[in-house]
């Protein structure tokens, strides 16, 4: 499922170094490019996805043909501004969408399945800055995140922090709660729990745990809404029936959209994919990379920081990035940090947001 | 060339007089007039602290640092003396605990500057004594139903508050009608108090 993406790809020279002590050979990084690079290589933007994203933030899915996850932020004119920003966006290692994951084909010329290594957030980000290393981009105008690509930018300011001179991040934390982890364990029982999952050995067969990952993505995409959006959006409301049917087909509109988009997923993205990814957001933890406090993991940093949270986001709450907030203010960073109203929860961040805009637009100027 | 408020522009001045490239902390900035002069005409290295998400906004937006905050509780996360300079611009009044957050301010900064809404004054006064009323006047343009000043204060109170704190007063400004007046009487006849304070 890797070889058909339309995206650049850069192999890295050298076998990446892992977190667990284990070794990534052969690690390619599939990515997007979009506005032209300046000749000084200086006005470069990192865009880091989240959880379920790619690269294709501002082009259309090669598989779905849907429009970029965030082309109403990343464009001509845009607040990130490809007339002016060369935005580049990669796919993290251990995803499914052309950089090297479990379902790539291992040095034995077998899919990796479970054999690939377990990652973590800053090996994703070793990965990228592999890639900048390649693409001879030394110091970032801003690396921009939301969600789990709040995690990543996070991790490459405390961890690489010459490499950025401004830290955009949303929605996002600087550690996984045990709330979050249990939600993305319910996620991962509902893969290995599927016949077809197959201890992870499921490609080139005839079938794929596609109701488990469609049951983890149900469960996560609940903590992406709120009860505020979601009654707003579905109310008790029926689904294309008059009356309930009192049996268990999907009678609430409520419960049709969690269905598709279950099924939906399950077309572009890779069960193992998503264990691996949900683990290496569970063991993120800044602070316990630093020594147990969180302020020593920005004490290198020269960087401007800007972290936005929604107040009805309950994945990653506002005292999340408040906490960040306050390591920074400890270092005495450049630190600007806004809670905005929105009433869409998690995904928020995603969509239309005229403050959210100008914000962006004013910390990226 | 500054278009500050008269009494951010007497804070402004004294700072680019004391400190070349002062790091500033700003708390309840506003739209952050204050932190944009003092960046583009001192050098500062400022921060802001305001509790209104559109003002934060607006801030960031023009490429300010500021912090999503409440003057009450939120100064606890800078270290000591992380600043040159803290500024508390009529905010004092509006906050829960005034003399606590004037500790923050000089524990933070080695030097404050604090200005508020002088209470005493003759027109607050006079409104009080023969309206009966709660004053609303160019200081205090609100309601008492509506304000934010929970705390209000008088020159005298602040300089008693000052002083058990054990800090100094370095400078006064008293202004009336936007204009600066001397700082005789000024419990009397001062709309708004800004005092230049180090421990």
């Amino acid at each position: 499922m890797t070889n058909t993406l339309a995206s650049k790809v850069h192999a890295l020279n050298d076998a990446l170094p892992l977190d667990s002590g284990q070794v990534l050979e052969h690690c390619e990084i599939a990515y997007e490019t979009y506005g032209e690079l300046n000749p000084e290589k200086s006005n470069a933007i990192l865009l880091c996805h989240a959880l379920t994203g790619d690269q294709y933030v501002a082009s259309n899915h090669p598989i779905t043909g849907k429009p970029g996850w965030w082309e109403r932020m990343v464009g001509p004119g845009n607040p990130i501004d490809t007339d002016r920003f060369h935005v580049i966006c990669a796919n993290v290692i251990g995803s499914c969408m052309g950089s090297t994951g479990p379902a790539s084909i291992a040095p034995d010329g077998k899919p990796y399945g479970m054999r690939f290594p377990v990652i973590t957030i800053r090996d994703m980000v070793r990965g990228l800055v592999g890639l900048l290393d390649g693409l001879g981009i030394e110091k970032l105008h801003a690396v921009v995140g939301g969600s789990m690509g709040g995690m990543q930018t996070l991790s490459l300011a405390a961890n690489w922090p010459e490499r950025a001179q401004r830290i955009l991040v949303l929605a996002s934390t600087a550690r996984h709660s045990a709330q979050n982890i249990a939600f993305h364990e319910l996620g991962r029982q509902a893969i290995m729990a599927d016949p077809n999952w197959a201890d992870g050995a499921y490609y080139g067969g005839d079938a794929k745990p596609d109701n488990g990952l469609a049951v983890a993505r149900m469960a996560a995409h609940i903590t992406y809404l709120s009860e505020e959006g979601l009654t707003e959006k579905f109310g008790r409301r029926l689904q294309d029936r008059d009356a309930k049917s009192f049996g268990f087909e999907a009678d609430f509109q409520v419960e049709s959209y969690l269905r598709y988009q279950g099924s939906g997923f399950t077309q572009r993205f890779d069960a193992n994919s998503y264990l691996y990814i949900t683990r290496a957001m569970d063991y993120f933890d800044l602070a316990e990379e630093h020594g147990g406090k969180l302020a020593d993991a920005f004490a290198e940093t020269s960087a401007r920081f800007c972290l936005i949270s929604f107040d009805t986001d309950w994945l990653y709450p506002t005292a999340e990035s408040r906490h960040v907030v306050h390591a920074l203010n400890a270092t005495s960073a450049k630190v600007s940090f806004v809670e905005l109203n929105a009433t869409a929860g998690h995904d928020s961040f995603l969509l239309p947001h005229d403050q959210l805009d100008r914000v962006v637009r004013g910390f990226i100027e | 060339m500054s278009t500050l408020r008269f009494d951010l522009a007497a804070i402004a001045d004294q700072i680019g007089l004391e400190k070349k490239d002062a790091r500033v902390l700003d708390v309840g900035c506003g739209d952050g007039a204050l932190m944009a002069a003092l960046e583009a005409e001192h050098g500062a290295d400022v921060r802001g602290v305001e509790l209104d998400p559109v003002k934060v906004e607006r801030c960031v937006s023009r490429g300010l640092s500021v912090v999503q905050g409440d003057a009450n509780t939120d100064l606890a996360n800078y270290p000591d003396k992380a600043f040159d300079f803290a500024v508390l611009s009529r905010t004092l009044q509006t906050t829960n605990r005034p003399d606590q957050v004037l500790e923050e301010l000089l524990r933070v900064a080695g030097v404050a500057f604090v200005s508020f809404p002088n209470f005493a004054h003759w027109g607050t006064r006079a409104a009080l004594m023969f309206g009966g009323k709660m004053p609303v006047t160019n200081a205090l343009p609100v309601s008492w139903y509506e304000t934010e000043n929970i705390h209000h204060v008088t020159v005298e109170d602040f300089r008693a508050l000052v002083s058990q704190k054990g800090a100094k007063i370095a400078r006064e400004w008293n202004f009336a009608n936007e204009r600066a007046i001397g700082s005789l009487g000024a419990n009397w006849r001062a709309e708004i108090a800004v005092f230049q304070l180090s421990c």
